[in-house]
This record gives C-alpha cells, sequence and structure tokens, in this order.
C-alpha cells in the first residue's frame, strides 16, 4: 500500500514525465524530432552560465507567486488574484525604489516591505470582503486584477513618468542585483532568490510551528469547529488573504528591482500569478514542493527558448506544461492505476 | 446442509499496523435478516467491504451460492446479487430520485438516456416493496428516511438480491424506524436476504433471525435471536457484564453555577427558538433536557456557549455575566461542551487526533510560547488523555477523521473534562455510540457530578435522560414546560410532556 504522503510526491512525478513523454509524442506527430527537441531544451539552460542564471531569475518570482497561491490553498482560499498583487508589488517597488534616498540596508527593505505591503492590500479586499458579507474571493480577486492591470498602467504613465511606457531603473540603493553575481554570469542574476527561499521558510514555520498557522489551516479545514473551538474565523480569512498577497507583492518586486530593475506599462497579464496557480498545483501546496515545481517551471519555460535551434516550436512547451497539469489534476487516475499495478503483482 | 445465500469463511483483513478482521465466518440463508453486532470500531464495516468488493482479504473465501467467488470491485459484488446501502448516503441532492437510482445503468433509447422509463422502472420497483416513493422528487426535497429509501431502491434496481444496511436506524426518527421494519420485512417476504449491521439491542431482537457477533476483530459467533435475549448480546459483543442503568449516589446539589433568565434565541430564519426560557443549574447536580428534536435545544446550547446570538435575557456562569461574551471568553471562564455534531463543531476532521485534543487550549502555555507551538508538549498530552480515555487509534497522528465514531467522541470527551469546567454540557453525547461506549460515557458524566461540576445533558433518549440526569427538565416549544424528577415519572409521562401537554401533578415547578 502506498501512504498518502507517498501518493502527493508520486503523482507530480509521474506527471511530469507523462506531459513529456506526451510532448516527444506531439513532437513525433508533427514530424519533429524529440530528442533533438528535448536536447535543445536542455542545453538552453545548462549550456552557458548566462541561460542558468536566466532560469534562477525566471524561477524566483514563480516560487512567490507558487507561495501565496499554495498558502491561500492550505488555508481553504483561492487567491486567483495573485496576478494583479504582483503588478502593484512590482510598481510600489519601483515607486520607493526610485522616489526614495536612503542608504542601501534601509532602501531595499523599504521597497520589499512596500512591494509586500501593496500585494497584501490587494488580497485584503478580497479577503474583507469574503469574511465580512460572504462574497466568494475567486469573483472579487479576478476583479482585482483588472483593477490593478489599469491602476499600474495610470502611474507608472502619469504619476511615476511624465507620459512614459517606462519608469527610470531603480537606484542602486533599491537594486536586487550584485556586481559579483553579474561579474560571475554575465546575465542579470540577482538576489531575489535569496529573498523566495527565505519565505519558502517563513511559509513553513507559519503553516506547520505557529499558533497562527495552526487557527488558519483549522478555519481553511472546519469554519465551524474554528468557531467552536473560539476561534475568530473573520479575522482568520483577511490574515490568511494578507499573507498570501504579500508572498505575490514580493515576486512583483522581484521583477521591478532585479530582473528588470524597472516597471513598464502592460496590455496584457504577465501570467506569473496565474502560472503560480500551476506551480501550487504541481508543488503539492507544500512550501518546499513549490521550491521543485517553480524550478521544473523556469526550466521548462527558458529552456523552450532554444528549442527553436533544432526547429521545433517553443509553443510545444506550453503544451507540455498545460499536460502536466492535467495529469496531476487528475492524480487520481494515476493513484488508480498505481494500485492496479501493485495488484497485478500480487497476482 | 443448509442453503446459505452469502457465506464468508474464515476472513482475515489487515491495515498497516492493525488486524481488522481475523479470522470471521458469516453464513447469511436465504431469506434471513441476519444482523452483524459489534462495538464501534471491532470491524463490522470493514468486513461488509470485504464482501462489497471494496477491500480485499488476506485471507479465507467467499461463497454466494454455494459457490466460491472473487470479489474484487463493486461492480462484481453488484453483479453476484449484493448491495450495499451505506451509512452516509452516497446520493446527489440536485438529482430527482430515479436520475440518482439509475446512475451508472441509465436506461438508454440510442444515446440519450431513456428517463420517462427510468421513471416507470423506479416507480415499479418502489410500489412493489411499498417503499412509496416519489421517482420524481428531487432529494433536497425528501427526509433523510426517504433518502435511505432512495438507496435500498438502488440496490434492488441493480438486481441486489442480498442487501447490506450499514447502521440504517442512526439517521432515521423512532417512527421512521418503525416505517423501516415493515420495508425489511416485505423485502424478505419478496425473497431477498438482508444483512444488518448494528449495535442496537432492541432492533436486532425486534426484527433479526439470527446474530454473528464480532469483537475487536475477531469472530465470536452466531446467535439464534430467538434463543437469546439483550443482556447475553451485550455481553457477547463487549466481552463483559454491561450494567444498563448506571449506578449513581444520590446528587447533592450546591451553589448554582449556571443561571438562565429570560432567554431569548432566534435560529438563522429569525424565528425565535427559544422563549424567554429561565433555567438554573446547580454544582454538583445533572440537568438533562428532554424533548423532541427541534424544540430549541439546539439554539440554547449554542446560545450558551456563545456561538449563536441572544435576543433577549441574561446568562450568568458563577456569578459571572457571560451573555456577551465571544465563544473563548466563555469557555475559558469554564465551560465545557460536548457539541451535538461532533464533525461539523467537535473535531476538524482533517486535523491529527493530537492536534484536536488541544483545539481550545493551543494558544495557551505549555503549548504556545511567543506564538509558536511545541508539537512535543502538545502530542504528550494528547497520547495522556488518548489513553486515559481509551481511545482507540493507531497512533495520536492519526487523522480524526479515520477514527470510529465512539473514539471520536472518547477523544472529545477527554478533551473537555480535562479542562476541568465548572459546567460541561453535553448534547446527545452517545447518538450513534454501542452500549460499551454509552456506559463509558454516562459514567464519566456522573464522575464529573460527583467532583462537584454542573451538567447540562440534552438527549433525545429518553432512556439516557431517566438514567443519568438528577432532574429533568422538558423542552417543548423554546420553554421549560416542566421539571421532574426522574425517580418519579417514566417514558409516558416524559413522552405526554415532550408532546407538550400539562403537567397536573403538584410540586412539578421548577
Amino acid at each position: 500500500m502506498f501512504s498518502s504522503t507517498k501518493f502527493n510526491f508520486i503523482i507530480p512525478i509521474i506527471s511530469v514525465i507523462l506531459g513529456l513523454v506526451a510532448g516527444a509524442i506531439i513532437m513525433l506527430i508533427f514530424g519533429y524530432n524529440p530528442i533533438l527537441g528535448y536536447q535543445a531544451l536542455w542545453n538552453g539552460v545548462f549550456d552557458s552560465p548566462f541561460f542558468m542564471s536566466e532560469t534562477v531569475n525566471r524561477i524566483t518570482p514563480y516560487i512567490l507567486t507558487g507561495l501565496a497561491i499554495a498558502f491561500a490553498f492550505r488555508t481553504g482560499l483561492f487567491n486567483i488574484g495573485a496576478e494583479g498583487q504582483v503588478l502593484v508589488g512590482w510598481v510600489a517597488a519601483v515607486w520607493v525604489g526610485t522616489a526614495v534616498d536612503a542608504p542601501a540596508f534601509i532602501h531595499l527593505p523599504l521597497a520589499l516591505l512596500a512591494a509586500a505591503a501593496a500585494g497584501a492590500f490587494w488580497a485584503f479586499v478580497p479577503g474583507i470582503l469574503k469574511a465580512k458579507l460572504g462574497v466568494h474571493e475567486v469573483i472579487v480577486s479576478i476583479m482585482m486584477n483588472y483593477i490593478a492591470l489599469h491602476i499600474t498602467n495610470y502611474l507608472i504613465r502619469s504619476v511615476l513618468t511624465d507620459n512614459q511606457e517606462t519608469t527610470e531603473p531603480v537606484k542602486q540603493t533599491a537594486s536586487l542585483t550584485n556586481d559579483f553575481l553579474i561579474g560571475l554570469t554575465g546575465s542579470r542574476l540577482h538576489l531575489g532568490f535569496i529573498v523566495a527561499l527565505l519565505m519558502v521558510l517563513v511559509m513553513w514555520v507559519i503553516l506547520e510551528r505557529t499558533k497562527l498557522g495552526f487557527e488558519l489551516k483549522a478555519v481553511g479545514y472546519n469554519q465551524h469547529a474554528s468557531n467552536y473551538a473560539g476561534m475568530k474565523v473573520e479575522r482568520n480569512i483577511v490574515i490568511s488573504m494578507l499573507i498570501s498577497g504579500l508572498f505575490a507583492g514580493l515576486a512583483g518586486a522581484m521583477q521591478g528591482l532585479g530582473t528588470f530593475g524597472n516597471a513598464f506599462t502592460n496590455t496584457a497579464f504577465s501570467n506569473l500569478g496565474f502560472d503560480g496557480i500551476a506551480v501550487a498545483l504541481l508543488g503539492g501546496n507544500n512550501p518546499f514542493g513549490v521550491v521543485l515545481s517553480a524550478s521544473l517551471f523556469g526550466f521548462l519555460k527558458v529552456g523552450s527558448l532554444n528549442m527553436s535551434t533544432a526547429g521545433v516550436p517553443n509553443e510545444i512547451i506550453e503544451i507540455v506544461i498545460a499536460l502536466i497539469i492535467l495529469f496531476v489534476a487528475s492524480g487520481f487516475i494515476i493513484r488508480w492505476a498505481l494500485l492496479q499495478l501493485k495488484k497485478g503483482e500480487k497476482k | 446442509m443448509e442453503n446459505y445465500v452469502i457465506e464468508m469463511l474464515n476472513i482475515r483483513k489487515e491495515f498497516p499496523g492493525i488486524v481488522a478482521n481475523d479470522n470471521i465466518t458469516l453464513q447469511v440463508k436465504k431469506g434471513e435478516i441476519h444482523a452483524l453486532l459489534g462495538e464501534n470500531g471491532a470491524g463490522k464495516s470493514t468486513l461488509m467491504n470485504v464482501l462489497f468488493g471494496l477491500y480485499q482479504p488476506e485471507k479465507g473465501e467467499i461463497r454466494v451460492d454455494g459457490k466460491k467467488v472473487e470479489i474484487n470491485d463493486p461492480n462484481v459484488a453488484n453483479r453476484l446479487g449484493i448491495g450495499m446501502v451505506h451509512q452516509h448516503f452516497m446520493l446527489i441532492d440536485t438529482f430527482t430520485v430515479a436520475q440518482n437510482i439509475v446512475l451508472g445503468s441509465e436506461p438508454k433509447k440510442g444515446l440519450k438516456i431513456d428517463m420517462k422509463k427510468a421513471v416507470r422502472e423506479v416507480q415499479e420497483l418502489s410500489d412493489r416493496y411499498g417503499l412509496q416513493v416519489d421517482a420524481t422528487a428531487k432529494i433536497s426535497d425528501i427526509s433523510v428516511g426517504m433518502q435511505q429509501r432512495v438507496e435500498i431502491l438502488k440496490t434492488l434496481y441493480r438486481g441486489a438480491n442480498v442487501v447490506i444496511l450499514d447502521e440504517p436506524t442512526a439517521v432515521l426518527t423512532p417512527q421512521e424506524i418503525k416505517e423501516l421494519i415493515v420495508i425489511l420485512r416485505t423485502l424478505i417476504k419478496e425473497g431477498k436476504s438482508i444483512i444488518l449491521i448494528t449495535h442496537k439491542l432492541k432492533e436486532i431482537m425486534e426484527v433479526c433471525d439470527r446474530c454473528t457477533v464480532i469483537r475487536k476483530g475477531q469472530g465470536i459467533g452466531t446467535v439464534d435471536v430467538s434463543e437469546t435475549n439483550p443482556n447475553e448480546l451485550a455481553s457477547l459483543m463487549v466481552g463483559r457484564e454491561i450494567r444498563f442503568s448506571t449506578e449513581k449516589k444520590p446528587a447533592e446539589p450546591k451553589e448554582t453555577i449556571l443561571s438562565i433568565q429570560g432567554l431569548t434565541v432566534q435560529d438563522s430564519r429569525h424565528v425565535d427558538m427559544v422563549k424567554e426560557l429561565d433555567l438554573d443549574i446547580r454544582a454538583g447536580e445533572i440537568v438533562g433536557i428532554a424533548g423532541v428534536d427541534g424544540n430549541g435545544q439546539t439554539e440554547l446550547i449554542e446560545a450558551i456557549t456563545g456561538l449563536r446570538k441572544k435576543s433577549a435575557g441574561k446568562v450568568t456562569l458563577k456569578n459571572q455575566d457571560i451573555t456577551n461574551m465571544p465563544v473563548r471568553a466563555i469557555t475559558e471562564s469554564g465551560v465545557g461542551h460536548i457539541p451535538q455534531d461532533r464533525h461539523k463543531l467537535g473535531l476538524v476532521l482533517d486535523y491529527s487526533i493530537g492536534e484536536n485534543i488541544v483545539l481550545q487550549t493551543y494558544y495557551q502555555k505549555p503549548y504556545s510560547t511567543g506564538g509558536f507551538l511545541s508539537f512535543k508538549r502538545i502530542f504528550d498530552k494528547a497520547k495522556a488523555l488518548i489513553a486515559e480515555y481509551d481511545v482507540r487509534t493507531p497512533s495520536h497522528l492519526s487523522k480524526a477523521r479515520t477514527l470510529s465514531g465512539g473514539n471520536q467522541q472518547k477523544a472529545i470527551i477527554g478533551r473537555e473534562i480535562d479542562r476541568n469546567p465548572d459546567l460541561l454540557i453535553a448534547a446527545q453525547p452517545t447518538r450513534g455510540l454501542d452500549v460499551g461506549a454509552i456506559e463509558f460515557i454516562h459514567k464519566r458524566l456522573i464522575e464529573q457530578r460527583d467532583q462537584g461540576k454542573a451538567v447540562l445533558l440534552v438527549s433525545f433518549e429518553l432512556d439516557e435522560i431517566l438514567n443519568v440526569s438528577d432532574r429533568i427538565a422538558v423542552m417543548f416549544d423554546g420553554k421549560i414546560i416542566a421539571t421532574v424528577n426522574p425517580k418519579e415519572t417514566n417514558e409516558q409521562e416524559l413522552g405526554l410532556l415532550m408532546a407538550g401537554s400539562k403537567l397536573e401533578k403538584e410540586g412539578a415547578q421548577n
């Protein structure tokens, strides 16, 4: 018999393998060579320190949006608004990064804090509406995404700049970039991954080791019993959304203070928040699982850019990712198949 | 050679760390109602899940109509004419009766489901067995008793010859139980056989022909019901003599602990469910609230414990006004609450049993320091309570969901008593439990009384009220309409009072 923890581990791994195999089959059907395709994918990341660093930069915000979604899931909420929280966090970080003058040890934390606060506030709105009025958080947070998109565009054009589409770069004192890392890799690799890994620990500690986490999970599992136990259900829903939004806001800061070093207007969503849903799902809503799944996503996204060198369209990787999610979501089928295999062995 | 429809011979089923069934033999004759009796967690459900193909036994064989079979999936069980009605119904609320019944084996007309035919077939089947089910009604609109009959119809529709019923009466009202018994007899007349999983001795004596007893996973034996009595069955099941009435000293009530004055409480539809109710409970006494379900008992308890807002009145605990305090403050001021619905209120089912033990105290020292939890201390406490209250669980880390009802309840009772409350509220504390667990819980309640605690017992079981209470308050239509001494009353009188008739005896005032 498999234990459920084992399943939580095995199913994502099998899903990834199945996704890659299915991708290979699709490549074959359309006349591409899957071995060359996947080789190019691999080389696209591991051939040069530059692309390895780019991959880390991709992974960093995925970890944070993954954490945001996973944290909400673990406490019984679906924060589909990470997308908007990323945007407001991004702009808030850049705003502080460009407008404030302070030494680095104040400026950088302040900019990160601004991003976290902005993301948290954006998540607070659906949280409080759910807690007080019972409005479903999914609906409100989707609407908040659009509000974020347009407000940040307005702020960039009319407040942060004079009718420009791109802001000034953030001051060096607020930047996550690091000369040593740049020298080492020749890339835009920044210190954000340290922030992301720190947040992984923060999430784990909150959920598994604190009084707060005990309450948040209890409310997520059973509001009636939590109320019976004297917990404040409404307050916990709001806190949970705040923490979730905080992670997403920081993901924005990674882009604004690190990878891009500025903010720019968007005509559409970055998909960081939406991809975070997939990252959380593949990572089993576990903070350490999120690191693994974010790494896979980052690897696939960056590596796929190189697939055209093998003559394979990089969109194939989007299909692979979609299939992986499909397999994870239909995990019970894999579970069933595994159990059938086990049974077969016995006979 | 006897003519058996179902034979389960020397069945053994193991789970990691536990032998759920060991060498159990169950033989069911054609046309009989066969009881499967055992305590909570004795392995009854496991055995039936083996028969129904949900589990594979490690040892033993199953025969249907004398032929050896291998049932490795419920569909095989269905084909062999075995149907099961689970304790928790497997119905889709938004579908009609007929839709639920044909689900999975729909009659088809081309590619479409032939709903007309489905309704006709279901209605015919219902009429034939006298089930009085309306095939076109929505599940969400019909009573629990009716839903159960839909489940029975579902098995019949799939051609069941043997129907397994898992604790069928646990969710039914006394009237519905009578109707069910009639239905079971009709089924037998039509040549079906029935396996009744239960721990209620009364029902076995009333309807069953034979009874197989299992205890702690072991087959104890099969007896003819006509040659036995409830006492013998109970001791077979538990393995020792059971006293049906709990021994207790006369109560020595002292100072007033809980005082309720003019309490009015509304339900979620804003209907007054508790109406200007007055009630005092003193230290060292058990006050039992007798009443038919729905006369405001639930709302009364929710109001005392702070789970529901009060529209008028005052509640004091040891002279402290707790009327408008939040739940946690009331809990801390000395109220223990064994809730009526342990799955909804009493436990976070996805938390471990250890975590559930500290559900109201996790934030206090020594479990929490500076916002961080010490799971070592929490689990030490849990292990101690699990041992003291005989909670049978593989480990303190097992999810509460995986425990049997009786063990879940023991954990809750241990948790509430361990907080040492001045007032212990027990709502339906023995609902769905077997005689062994009931005896245990009654003893604990009386023990609390003897230690000078005030105990408020709400129960729909008259036996329990008469047996445990020192004073009985009869609740009808949101009011306490009479207070009687359990020694000077009987089931008839209480039954009448519960139906709202006035007490004419002298000295019946509060």
